[in-house]
C-alpha cells in the first residue's frame, strides 16, 4: 500500500528536478529545509530522524539535493520527507512537507479491533513493517 | 542555418556593460584587473551564446585565483565578479560567501568535513571567496586538518562546476607557495587575475573617492597635505594600500572633530562640517615622526 502523507502525496512520486523547484521556492521564502527520514510510516509517528542539520542560510537548492542524495544513498530503504520550517513571529511551524523516498515494498497496515467495556469496540491501525524490529523493517 | 547574432544585443541584454561600467567608475586604477575581467565576461558572452547554439562541449571552468597586497580590491572585485557571472547566468544565485580558514577547518578530528561542507552548501548556486587562502595548508605541520578542507574543495570543484565558483584570494608570493605545494588547486583553476600596488595618483584620487561617498571634501592645502602623507605612508612598513588610505582617512574626521570641538564659541556652518583642512592631516604621526628624526 503507498502511503500518502503531506504534500502532493497524492501526486505520482516527485521528480528530482520537481523536488529541487519545490525546494527552491522554500528557500526563497526564507523557510529552514529539513531531511527527516523513518522506517516506521505510521501517520501518527512525528519522531522522523533528522539528516545532517537544518538548512535555513542556504539560497540555493543544489546544497538540499546533495544531502538529500547523501541519504538516500546511506537510507534508501527507508521512508525520507522533506520538510520546510517557517521560523516567522506567530506562525513559528512547519509549512510544508512532503515524501521524497519510499521504500521499493510497502506492506501497508493492520486495522485491529479491540473489545472494550461492554460491546464498545476501539480501533487501531499497525504498520505490517513495525512488526519488526527499528532498522531491519524494509529490504 | 547560418542565423545572424546580434552580440550587442546580447551584451546589452545581460546587462554586463552596466556592471563593467560601474566597475570603472568606483574602482580606481587596477587596468589589468578590469581588463582581465572584461575578457572573462566576453568570454562567458561567447560561450552563452555558443551554448544556446548547442556549440559548447563542457562548462567553462570559472574557478579563479585573485593575488595582489592588502587592500588592493580583491574582496571588491570578487563581489563584482559574483554579479557578472550572475548576470550572465553562470551561477544561479550571484550571492558571495566569503570564508577564511577558520570556517572552513575544524578543530578536531571529524570536525573538518562537516563544516567544510555546510559552507559549500551555503555558497551553492553563488561565489564562494576564501580569503587568505594559503592559510589552509600548514606544511609545518603534517597532521593539520587543512588538508582534509583542501581534499574536499578539490573534489567539489571538478565535480559541481556548474553549482558552485570558487575565488581564491591572497598575497601573490604566499599564493605562490600555496599553488606549488597543492598542484590540484593550480590546474582547477582557469583565471590567475593578479591586483598591482596603486600609485600615489590613485591613491589620492581613491582618497577623494572615499571622501565624497562620505560627503567630506578636502580644501586644497589638505589635499597638498595629504599627497604628501600618501608618499611618505607608502615607505612606511605594513602600508595595505586602500585600506590605509581608509585608515588614514578616519584618523583625519577625528582630528577634524576634536578640532571644531576645541573652540564651541565659534559657530560653524556646513561647509566647515564637511571640510578637512590641512592640520587635520598634518598631525598626524607620519609626519611627527619625520620632526623627530
Amino acid at each position: 500500500m503507498r502511503i500518502t502523507q503531506g504534500c502532493f502525496s497524492f501526486l505520482p512520486d516527485l521528480t528530482d528536478e520537481q523536488i529541487r523547484t519545490q525546494v527552491q521556492y522554500c528557500l526563497d521564502r526564507g523557510y529552514g529545509v529539513n531531511i527527516e527520514f523513518t522506517d516506521d510510516p505510521h501517520p501518527r509517528n512525528t519522531y522522523w530522524d533528522l539528516w545532517g542539520l537544518p538548512m535555513f542560510d542556504l539560497k540555493d537548492a543544489a546544497g538540499v539535493m546533495s544531502e538529500l542524495a547523501a541519504c538516500r544513498k546511506a537510507y534508501g530503504d527507508r521512508y525520507i520527507r522533506i520538510s520546510a520550517f517557517d521560523s516567522s513571529h506567530g506562525w513559528e511551524s512547519v509549512t510544508l512537507s512532503f515524501i521524497v523516498n519510499r521504500p521499493a515494498e510497502e506492506p501497508g497496515f493492520a486495522l485491529e479491533r479491540r473489545e472494550s467495556d461492554g460491546r464498545t469496540i476501539r480501533y487501531a491501525t499497525r504498520a505490517y513493517s513495525a512488526d519488526r524490529p527499528e532498522g531491519s523493517r524494509y529490504g | 542555418m547560418d542565423e545572424a547574432i546580434d552580440l550587442r544585443q546580447e551584451f546589452e541584454g545581460a546587462g554586463i556593460g552596466e556592471v563593467l561600467e560601474k566597475l570603472d567608475r568606483e574602482l580606481i586604477g587596477l587596468a589589468p584587473v578590469k581588463s582581465r575581467i572584461r575578457e572573462i565576461a566576453s568570454l562567458l558572452l561567447i560561450e552563452r551564446v555558443r551554448s544556446r547554439l548547442a556549440l559548447t562541449g563542457q562548462p567553462p571552468s570559472l574557478h579563479m585565483s585573485f593575488t595582489g597586497n592588502p587592500g588592493t580590491g580583491k574582496t571588491t572585485v570578487a563581489l563584482r565578479m559574483a554579479d557578472i557571472l550572475h548576470r550572465l547566468g553562470f551561477v544561479r544565485r550571484g550571492h558571495l560567501v566569503a570564508v577564511t580558514r577558520d570556517d572552513l577547518v575544524g578543530q578536531y578530528i571529524g570536525h573538518t568535513a562537516p563544516k567544510t561542507k555546510e559552507v559549500i552548501k551555503r555558497a551553492m548556486g553563488g561565489v564562494l571567496f576564501i580569503d587568505e587562502a594559503y592559510y589552509l595548508y600548514r606544511p609545518e605541520n603534517e597532521r593539520d586538518y587543512g588538508q582534509e578542507a583542501i581534499e574536499i574543495l578539490l573534489q567539489i570543484m571538478e565535480n559541481q562546476r556548474d553549482d558552485l565558483v570558487v575565488i581564491l584570494a591572497g598575497y601573490g608570493d604566499r599564493m605562490e607557495t600555496f599553488f606549488t605545494s597543492n598542484p590540484g588547486f593550480r590546474s582547477r583553476i582557469a583565471h590567475h587575475v593578479d591586483f598591482p600596488d596603486y600609485g600615489e595618483a590613485e591613491l589620492l584620487q581613491i582618497a577623494d573617492l572615499m571622501l565624497e561617498q562620505q560627503n567630506y571634501r578636502f580644501n586644497p592645502a589638505a589635499r597638498d597635505a595629504f599627497a604628501r602623507y600618501i608618499a611618505k605612508r607608502r615607505a612606511q612598513p605594513h602600508f595595505s594600500n586602500a585600506r590605509s588610505i581608509r585608515n588614514a582617512l578616519d584618523r583625519a574626521r577625528l582630528r577634524q572633530a576634536n578640532r571644531l570641538v576645541a573652540d564651541l564659541d565659534r559657530k560653524v556652518t556646513a561647509s566647515d562640517i564637511m571640510t578637512i583642512d590641512a592640520p587635520d592631516i598634518l598631525s598626524s604621526r607620519v609626519f611627527a615622526e619625520e620632526k623627530s628624526a
